[in-house]
């Protein structure tokens, strides 16, 4: 049974047709990635497998278990967890504190035992700080530790929206274009966190306009145009079809970018 | 050496000093009434700091929870023979029940939405206190039993107090009560969901925070600190009218709690202080009180969007990196 | 049967000035998405200054333009002075700026005019209509025809002009709006002369039959809000027949329910509404991006 499984996804806003008829499967310890123009549906299907939008037609499985349209924090607590292409940081708070909550789930209290600070309250908060400061080490964040998130640069956001979604111990994760705006070394850690995250066995859904990293690390590539799958297969199977090469790398850069399809 | 000690002790400290040095600069003990009422409208306020700076949920709507306790304490005692006090703790039930009740589906709204619909949910209130004069005298309000402290007090020691003395030094406990308790929310497992939901209420869901009961339970303590005041005021009174859950009222704590810095609990006790404090300053020119008002409401809110006390501290900090 | 005409009949004469109200919040709305609390004082402003100026012995006629193009010169001012400052400040705070704004105006008129109630002399004259056992104020007629002659007039500027179209391309899209040469800033400030200028001439049509005082403008504001959301927030198609809902809603529960609890009904409408359907009656469903 697989982790994930989308069958006849489909979703329209106003007329018009965002995705479309989509299946696919996504095992456990896997990473697919999805690929396609910009527009093409990427991070509507992210917002309709993560419970944020809900589909007009079709259903989204987790371990077999009919999970469509399930309260975003319904998913989260079966091990989906998501970060986004528009950065949603928790603007007013640290650094730290964005990754902390990221830890909600085994931290929540009873409200009054918050209110009146019980010693299991302060306990929680230390724990709860000691697993958010060893993620931030993880993506190299830990010197910005204490600053206010507003203040942070673009590619330590990223990063942070990672680790947050990290703290979540999700078994699937979805990124949606993690390196997009970093200079060459963040994308370069981040390219290299992606990998380790899978190697410790968290399936991933990613969404990635680098076809370098696309390539290197997918086990599987969809490839998506007008929220319909155009095709679907290992990377080398997507690099040589036409119609992907027509379709995504377009007339237009098409050629640098083949080279990198290889 | 004040760094060291946790943000939230060091405001408690603050705070404490501040209440306890304050007499000591009053010319008359009609001071310690400005005093009093400073305190009670802090409590609402501090409420509302946990609803708006916290949660980033607005409510025009919160004078109709002060409404509901004071006329808690108004009515509980003649009619149900409660004691003044159990009055105050069945109003902030009853609020904190409606808010629960009333509370789901308005804060599935957001923004302008929410403002109307908890406006909308305090001009109801208000209208109830005015039209049912059987009860509650109408416009004309009513008068409320005493919380019998001075009395208490005086038979306990055997010594002569005055009211307003007593009030300042009993408002002032709970300020520090209503403070300490919404500290300890800020860096609390809940309180940290009630800020991220402030920034990015999609994401504090996909990392599984039940988003629509968190702002449900900033929204119910919100209205029980407001009922609660409510109480107070009517308490220290002795004398209510519908005006205490009016939208102007409703407007009133709003505005203090963003003037100093919606985010912090001093930030709402410095806006309350202001506040409540100006109108006495400038009874002279009463004509004026409201032409005062919206300037400030503008001016703070285009030129401090932060509120008092943030812009202040970001300019201090400012000089002291130059 | 009369009785119910009545009702209606007064229904639809308050409901015109509530749907004239929503109008004034749609077209703010549709330019700057700010959602405009201090609506409500521009039909206070509209009425007390044609009192006070028709006073002055100004006739009736000039006395209304004037009061309107001060209201007008009120709502420009305040766009420059409160909302173009304030661009890019969070919901939160604009809200209490025009709340601000609204309190600031109702002290003011309270300064300059004064507490009491006033009114100016019907248009023509107090003599009713006598219809199927109802009576009609000739000034109703005015009301409802005012309002009628306003929302023909901006659906042909909007549709009509160059100008119009402006504003609502500046409504759908600031950006492409002045990359294509519009004056944004400008449709700004036309927005709001607008918006005050249609609550003005609510103010004026109404007085002589609700009279006004320096306080009318939360009820009238929050009853404009209440008729646009149920329309449809930004719909002024919806503001029209919300306003004119709100209305017979009001004057039927104060003819068969209880006149004390009038006003509650349009809260009861609003609280309804965004319960059972956010969108209003003719709005779009749309979703929040992420
Ligand atoms: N909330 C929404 N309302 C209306 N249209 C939307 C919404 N979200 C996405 N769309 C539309 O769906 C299409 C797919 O967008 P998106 O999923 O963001 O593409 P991608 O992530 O592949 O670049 C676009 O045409 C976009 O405008
Ligand atoms: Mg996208």
């Amino acid at each position: 049974m697989s982790l994930l499984g989308v069958r006849g996804l489909g979703i329209d806003f106003g007329g018009i047709t965002a995705v479309n008829a989509l299946d696919f499967d996504v095992q456990p310890g896997e990473i697919v990635s999805i690929i396609g123009p910009n527009g093409a549906g990427k991070t509507t299907l992210f917002n309709m497998i993560s419970g944020i939008y809900k589909p007009d037609r079709g259903t989204v499985t987790l371990d077999g278990d009919d999970v469509t349209s399930l309260e975003p924090h319904k998913l989260a607590e079966r091990g989906l967890s998501r970060t986004f292409q528009n950065l949603q940081s928790f603007e007013q708070m640290t650094a730290l504190e964005n990754v902390m909550v990221g830890c909600h789930m085994s931290e929540r209290s009873p409200v009054w035992v918050d209110l009146l600070r019980l010693p299991s309250s302060s306990r929680r908060n230390r724990e709860t700080q000691e697993r958010a400061m060893t993620l931030l080490k993880r993506v190299h964040l830990e010197k910005a530790a204490h600053m206010e998130a507003s203040s942070l640069s673009y590619g330590a956001l990223k990063r942070i929206d990672i680790a947050r979604a990290l703290a979540c111990n999700p078994r699937i994760l979805l990124l949606d274009e993690p390196a997009a705006g970093c200079n060459a070394v963040e994308t370069e850690e981040i390219d290299a966190l992606i990998a380790e995250i899978a190697q410790e066995g968290v399936a991933i859904l990613l969404v990635e306009h680098d076809m370098k990293l696309v390539m290197k690390i997918s086990n599987h590539v969809i490839a998506l145009n007008y929220g319909e799958k155009l095709a679907e297969g290992t990377p080398a199977e997507i690099s040589r079809d036409p119609k992907v090469v027509e379709a995504y790398l377009g007339s237009h850069g098409g050629k640098e970018a083949a080279d990198a399809l290889g | 050496m004040l760094t060291r000690i946790p943000p939230r002790v060091r405001a408690l400290l603050i705070l404490s000093i501040l209440i306890l040095i304050a007499p000591m600069l009053f010319p008359s003990s009609f001071y310690y009434r400005i005093g009093t009422l400073i305190f009670i409208n802090s409590i609402a306020v501090i409420g509302l700091v946990i609803l708006i700076g916290y949660a980033g949920q607005i409510s025009l709507g919160h004078a109709g929870f002060s409404g509901i306790g004071a006329y808690a304490c108004a009515l509980a005692p003649t009619h149900l023979g409660l004691p003044p006090f159990l009055s105050l703790i069945l109003g902030a039930v009853i609020s904190g029940l409606l808010a629960w009740f009333v509370g789901r589906p308005i804060l599935r709204l957001k923004g302008h939405y929410l403002a109307v619909a908890t406006l909308g949910l305090g001009m109801l209130i208000s209208m109830v206190l005015n039209n049912e004069a059987q009860f509650t005298g109408g416009p004309d309000g009513m008068m409320v039993a005493s919380l019998g402290l001075t009395k208490g007090l005086e038979g306990l020691f055997d010594v002569n107090l005055k009211t307003s003395v007593v009030w300042y030094w009993f408002a002032g406990v709970m300020v520090l009560l209503g403070a300490w308790i919404a500290l300890n929310l800020y860096n609390s497992p809940t309180g940290r969901v009630l800020r991220s939901v402030h920034d990015s209420e999609i994401a504090a869901k996909t990392v599984g925070a039940d988003v629509a009961r968190y702002k449900l339970v900033a929204f119910v303590i919100s209205a029980v600190y407001a009922s609660i005041a409510g109480s107070m005021l009517a308490l220290f009174n002795r004398f209510i009218t519908p005006d205490i859950a009016s939208f102007l009222h409703s407007v009133e704590l709003v505005t203090m709690t963003v003037l100093g810095g919606a985010g912090s609990v001093l930030g709402g006790i410095a806006g309350a202080t202001l506040l409540t404090a100006l109108p006495q300053a400038l009874t002279v020119f009463h004509e004026y009180e409201h032409v005062m008002l919206g300037l400030i409401m503008m001016l703070v809110m285009i030129f401090m969007r932060d509120g008092l006390l943030p812009t202040l501290r970001k300019t201090l900090t400012r000089r002291a990196i130059a | 049967m009369s009785e119910f005409l009545q009702f209606v009949f007064s229904g639809l004469t308050v409901g015109a000035v509530y749907a004239l109200v929503a109008l004034g919040f749609t077209i703010i709305y549709n330019a700057s998405s700010v959602v405009n609390f201090a609506q409500g004082e521009f039909v206070m402003l509209g009425g007390m200054a044609t009192v006070f100026i028709f006073d002055a012995g100004v006739p009736i006629w000039g006395a209304a333009a004037l009061a309107i193009l001060l209201t007008a010169t009120i709502g420009i001012l305040l766009n420059k002075l409160a909302i173009e400052p304030a661009r890019g400040a969070s919901v939160v705070n604009l809200i209490i700026i025009t709340i601000g704004a609204s309190i600031f105006l109702r002290g003011l008129a309270q300064i300059v005019f004064d507490k009491q109630i006033h009114r100016f002399p019907a248009f023509s004259g107090d003599t009713p209509f006598n219809i199927a056992g109802a009576t009609l104020l000739p000034q109703s007629i005015w009301v409802l025809f005012g309002a009628a002659a306003v929302f023909i007039g901006l659906y042909a500027f909007f549709t009509r002009t160059l100008m119009g179209k402006a504003v609502l391309a500046t409504a759908n899209n600031r950006l492409a709006a002045r990359l294509v040469g519009i004056n944004t800033n400008f449709i700004m400030a036309l927005s709001f002369a607008l918006s005050a200028a249609v609550g003005a001439t609510a103010g004026v049509l109404v007085t002589p039959i609700t009279l006004t005082s320096y306080d009318i403008g939360v009820m009238l504001a929050l009853k404009g809000f209440a008729a646009a959301m149920l329309g449809g927030m930004g719909n002024p198609f919806g503001a029209l027949v919300g306003g004119l809902l709100i209305g017979l809603i009001e004057a039927t529960t104060a003819g068969y329910l209880s006149s004390d609890y009038k006003d509650a009904a349009a809260f009861i409408v609003i609280l309804l509404t965004l319960f059972v359907m956010p969108q209003g009656l003719f709005g779009q469903k749309s979703m929040e991006r992420v």
